[in-house]
C-alpha cells in the first residue's frame, strides 16, 4: 500500500489517466472521479493524447505491440505530478508492468520507473495520500464490494475501497462468499476461453446476489463490464424488466452519496 | 501415434473439455467444496502473514539457490548416493527413464511393482511400460489405486482421485476388486484397499517411489507422505527404485526443514507430513530389514530447457504442494482432467511447455485471467502470471530454426498478428484513436447485438455515446 504522496505532501495538480474502458464505456465514472478530486481542490489535467495502458495485446501474449502504445503513454505525463488511475488493473500495468516492458530501452525504461513511483489507484489516492473521507449523506444502503485481482494482488490496494465504505454512515458493506476470486473477465481471456470464464462470472453474480445488496461496487469498469454485462443478460433471461442487481463504479457512488440532499 | 499418446495432446480439445467439465454441476460442486477445504486448511497453517511471508522468501531462496549451482549438486548427489551405495542412473527422455527402469526389472525377474505416489512416474508413463513389459505396476497410494482401478489418470497432483465421490468409490472397489460387498463407509473402504495393497507389499519384487527432496550433502532421498505405503514401497520389496527430475537436488540437509515445512502445510494444511522418509542405502550387513539394492533414476524430459532460460527457470522451483491449483479457479472451475496433463492447473500450465513442447501446450497458456491467485499462495514464490504471458508471448513469436522452446511460435497466426498489429496502429496514435473512438461512440447504435463468444452470456458491449474527452470538453 502507498501512504505517501509524491513529495509527502498533498498535491496540487494530478495527471488523470481515464483508461481506453472508461473513455469509451464508463465515462460517467471517470467524470465522477474528476469532479470528486477536483471537489477536493485538487487541479486534475487530463491529456487528450491519452488512449490505453497497453494491457490487452500484454497480457495476450502481444509485447511487442503493448511496448509501441505503451511508448505514447509515456510521453504524456512530464510534470512529477502524481497520475491517478481509475483501475487498479491498468494502474498495475503502467506502475510494474512499463518498467519491465522497456527493460531494453534504457531512456524510456528510466522514464518508466520514474513514472511508476508517482502512479496510484484512483482509491489508495483517495485514502492513502488525500486522507479523504466521504461525508455520507444518502439513506441506508447495502452494497456489495468487487475488488479487482490487480488492486488486491498486484497494487495491494484492495483495502482503500473497503475503508471508504466503511466510513460511510448510511452504508452497509455486505460480505459475499469467495470475495477474493476473480471474476473471470481477464481480458482476452473471456473470448478465448468464454466456457470457463462465463461458469466464473455466472459463480461471481450468485455470491454476489446472495448477499442481497442492493448494487455492486468496484474501482475496476473491467470487472463491471463483465459483472453487469452477465447481470443483465441473467435478467433478460429470467424476463426481469429492471436490474436485480445494479453497479457502478465507487466514484460515482461516493460522489453521488456525498452531494447535498444526495439519493441512494 | 498410439491411443495413448493422443491423450497427451492436451492443446487438442482442451475447449471441449472445459466445456463438458463446467457444464457438470457435479463435479463443480465437488472441486468447489474439496478445494474450499483445502484453501482453508492451508489458511489456518499461515495465521501469521509475517511468518508465511518469511518462510515463503526463505524458501524462494533456498530453491533458487540450489537450481544456481545444479550441475554441480547433482554430480555431489551422484557421488554420494553411489557412496551409499545407491545405483544412479541419468534418463533424458520418458523412454529412456521408462528403459532404465523395465532394465532394472528385468535383471531381477520382476513380475510385480509396487508403487508409492510419485507423479514424474506419471509424467513418463511408467504404468503402461510395465503393463507392455508383462509386469504389474501397482499404485499403492490410496488415491492412486482408486484412479488405477478407474482406468483414469490423477487429477490432482497431491489428491490423485479428488474428483471421485465416495458412492463412485464404493462401486469402484464392488465392482473390480473381488470379493467386496458394496458399502459407501469411508473407514471401511479404506480397510478394503490397505488390505488389498498389504498382501501386495509383501510379494512384490520392486517398489517404486518419487523424491520430495534429494540432498546432496549426504546423499538421502526424502519422501513425503501420509500413508505409510511409500515407507512400505521403500522397504519391503528386496529393489527400491526411485525415480525424480533433476531439480529436486538440495545441497544441504539444512534446506530440507523449511521446505518440508511449506509443503506440508500448502499441500493439505499439515504441520507436518504423517510420515517423512529419509533414505540413505539400502540394507547393510546386519541389518534385518530393507531393499538389498536402491536406484535413483533422475529425468531430465524437458527440465535443461526451462533452466537455460532465466525466467523460465523459476519453473524449476517448484515443489508440489499443489496450492496453486486449489486456489485457481480455473482449476475449481473444470478439474484437473480437462487440462489433459501430468500436472494439471497453474504449475501444469507453466512446466508442460517444456515436456510437451508449446505445439501441444499453447492453448492451456490462455487458461488463465492472470488473476494472480496462484502466485500469491506459491510457497516458492514463483511468478506464475508472468511466467504465462511470457509464454503465450512464446507461442505468438516467429518460429527459430534453432528455438529455445520446443514450439516456439506454434501459436502463429497472420489473423492474430494482424489484429494485433492493428490495435497497436490505433493505441499509439491519438489521431487514430480519436477518429475510430468518435464514430464508434457517434453510431454506437450500429453495434453488433452479437459479439461472439462475449454474448453468449453477456449483454453486448456498447459504447457510451459520449467518451471521457467529450464529456470534458462540455464540462470545460
Amino acid at each position: 500500500m502507498q501512504t505517501q504522496g509524491v513529495a509527502g505532501k498533498r498535491p496540487a495538480d494530478i495527471y488523470f489517466f481515464a483508461t481506453c474502458v472508461v473513455d469509451q464505456f464508463f465515462p460517467g465514472a471517470g467524470l465522477d472521479a474528476i469532479t470528486l478530486l477536483e471537489r477536493e481542490g485538487i487541479r486534475v489535467h487530463f491529456p487528450v493524447a491519452q488512449t490505453c495502458c497497453g494491457q490487452p495485446a500484454y497480457t495476450s501474449g502481444f509485447p511487442d505491440q503493448a511496448r509501441a502504445v505503451a511508448a505514447h503513454q509515456l510521453t504524456l505525463f512530464p510534470e512529477n505530478w502524481p497520475l491517478v488511475v481509475p483501475s487498479g488493473s491498468c494502474a498495475g500495468m503502467i506502475k510494474h508492468h512499463y518498467p519491465r516492458l522497456f527493460a531494453d530501452d534504457p531512456q524510456r525504461r528510466a522514464q518508466a520507473e520514474a513514472l511508476s513511483l508517482r502512479v496510484y489507484e484512483f482509491t489508495d489516492f483517495l485514502v492513502n495520500v488525500l486522507g479523504y473521507a466521504a461525508q455520507d449523506q444518502g439513506a441506508e444502503c447495502t452494497v456489495v464490494l468487487h475488488t479487482s485481482c490487480s488492486a488486491r494482488r498486484e497494487m495491494g490496494v484492495h483495502l482503500s475501497s473497503r475503508q471508504l465504505l466503511d466510513g460511510m454512515k448510511g452504508v452497509t458493506v455486505a460480505m459475499q462468499d469467495h470475495e477474493s476470486e476473480c471474476c473471470g473477465f481477464g481480458g482476452t481471456f473471456s473470448l478465448k476461453q468464454p466456457e470457463i470464464s462465463a461458469a466464473m462470472v455466472a459463480d461471481k453474480l450468485e455470491s454476489l446476489k446472495a448477499t442481497g445488496a442492493e448494487r455492486v461496487l468496484s474501482a475496476d469498469c473491467g470487472c463491471l463490464m463483465n459483472i453487469l454485462g452477465h447481470a443483465a443478460w441473467k435478467d433478460a433471461q429470467d424476463g426481469q424488466t429492471s436490474a436485480t442487481l445494479p453497479g457502478e463504479h465507487i466514484a460515482s457512488f461516493l460522489l453521488r452519496r456525498t452531494e447535498q440532499g444526495a439519493a441512494k | 501415434m498410439s491411443e495413448h499418446t493422443m491423450q497427451f495432446m492436451p492443446g487438442a480439445g482442451f475447449r471441449a473439455r472445459a466445456r463438458a467439465a463446467v457444464d457438470n454441476p457435479a463435479l463443480r460442486r465437488s472441486f468447489r467444496a474439496a478445494m474450499d477445504f483445502l484453501i482453508a486448511k492451508r489458511s489456518a497453517q499461515f495465521d501469521d502473514p509475517l511468518e508465511l511471508e518469511t518462510l515463503r522468501t526463505l524458501g524462494e531462496q533456498i530453491r533458487q539457490y540450489n537450481l544456481g549451482k545444479l550441475p554441480e549438486l547433482l554430480e555431489q548427489l551422484e557421488a554420494r548416493l553411489t557412496g551409499n551405495g545407491i545405483q544412479v542412473h541419468w534418463a533424458e527422455t520418458p523412454d529412456e527413464a521408462n528403459a532404465i527402469i523395465l532394465g532394472i526389472c528385468k535383471a531381477h525377474s520382476a513380475k510385480l511393482m509396487v508403487k508409492g505416489k510419485s507423479m514424474v512416474s506419471e509424467e513418463i508413463e511408467l504404468n503402461h511400460a510395465c503393463a507392455a513389459a508383462g509386469i504389474e505396476a501397482m499404485e499403492s497410494d490410496m488415491g492412486e489405486y482408486i484412479v488405477q482401478l478407474a482406468g483414469e489418470k490423477p487429477s490432482h497432483i497431491i489428491m490423485p482421485a479428488i474428483h471421485k465421490t465416495k458412492e463412485e468409490i464404493a462401486h469402484l472397489f464392488h465392482d473390480k476388486v473381488d470379493g467386496v460387498a458394496y458399502t459407501d463407509n469411508v473407514d471401511e473402504l479404506i480397510q478394503i484397499g490397505r488390505r488389498v495393497l498389504r498382501e501386495k507389499f509383501l510379494v512384490a519384487d520392486i517398489g517404486l517411489s518419487g523424491v520430495n527432496f534429494a540432498v546432496a550433502e549426504t546423499g538421502t532421498l526424502c519422501l513425503v507422505e501420509n500413508e505409510g505405503n511409500g515407507r512400505l514401497s521403500t522397504t519391503a520389496p528386496p529393489v527400491h527404485i526411485a525415480i525424480t527430475g533433476i531439480e529436486k537436488v538440495v545441497e544441504k540437509l539444512a534446506h530440507v526443514p523449511p521446505l518440508l515445512s511449506l509443503l506440508t502445510r500448502s499441500a493439505t494444511g499439515q504441520n507436518i507430513s504423517t510420515y517423512f522418509n529419509m533414505i540413505s542405502g539400502a540394507r547393510r550387513p546386519g541389518e534385518k530389514d530393507g531393499p538389498h539394492e536402491v536406484h535413483l533414476v533422475l529425468l531430465d524430459n524437458g527440465r535443461t530447457q526451462a533452466y537455460a532460460d532465466e525466467q523460465l527457470r523459476t519453473t524449476l522451483q517448484c515443489i508440489r504442494c499443489g496450492a496453486c491449483m486449489n486456489h485457481c479457479p480455473v482449476y475449481t472451475r473444470i478439474g484437473g482432467h480437462a487440462y489433459g496433463t501430468t500436472y494439471p492447473g497453474p504449475i501444469g500450465k507453466i512446466v508442460s511447455p517444456h515436456l510437451l513442447g508449446l505445439e501441444a501446450t499453447a492453448t492451456l497458456t490462455t487458461a488463465s485471467s492472470l488473476c494472480g491467485a496462484c502466485g500469491e499462495v506459491c510457497p516458492v514464490k514463483i511468478p506464475i502470471p508472468d511466467l504465462l504471458m511470457r509464454l503465450r508471448s512464446e507461442a505468438f513469436s516467429a518460429p527459430h530454426d534453432d528455438p529455445r522452446l520446443r514450439g516456439q511460435g506454434a501459436a502463429r497466426s497472420r489473423l492474430m498478428s494482424g489484429v494485433w498489429q492493428i490495435w497497436a496502429r490505433i493505441y499509439r496514435s491519438p489521431t487514430l484513436y480519436g477518429i475510430t473512438s468518435w464514430l464508434a461512440s457517434r453510431f454506437n447504435c450500429l453495434t453488433p447485438s452479437r459479439q461472439g463468444p462475449w454474448t453468449a452470456v453477456r449483454t453486448p458491449l456498447k459504447p457510451a455515446p459520449k467518451r471521457l474527452r467529450d464529456l470534458l470538453k462540455e464540462k470545460a
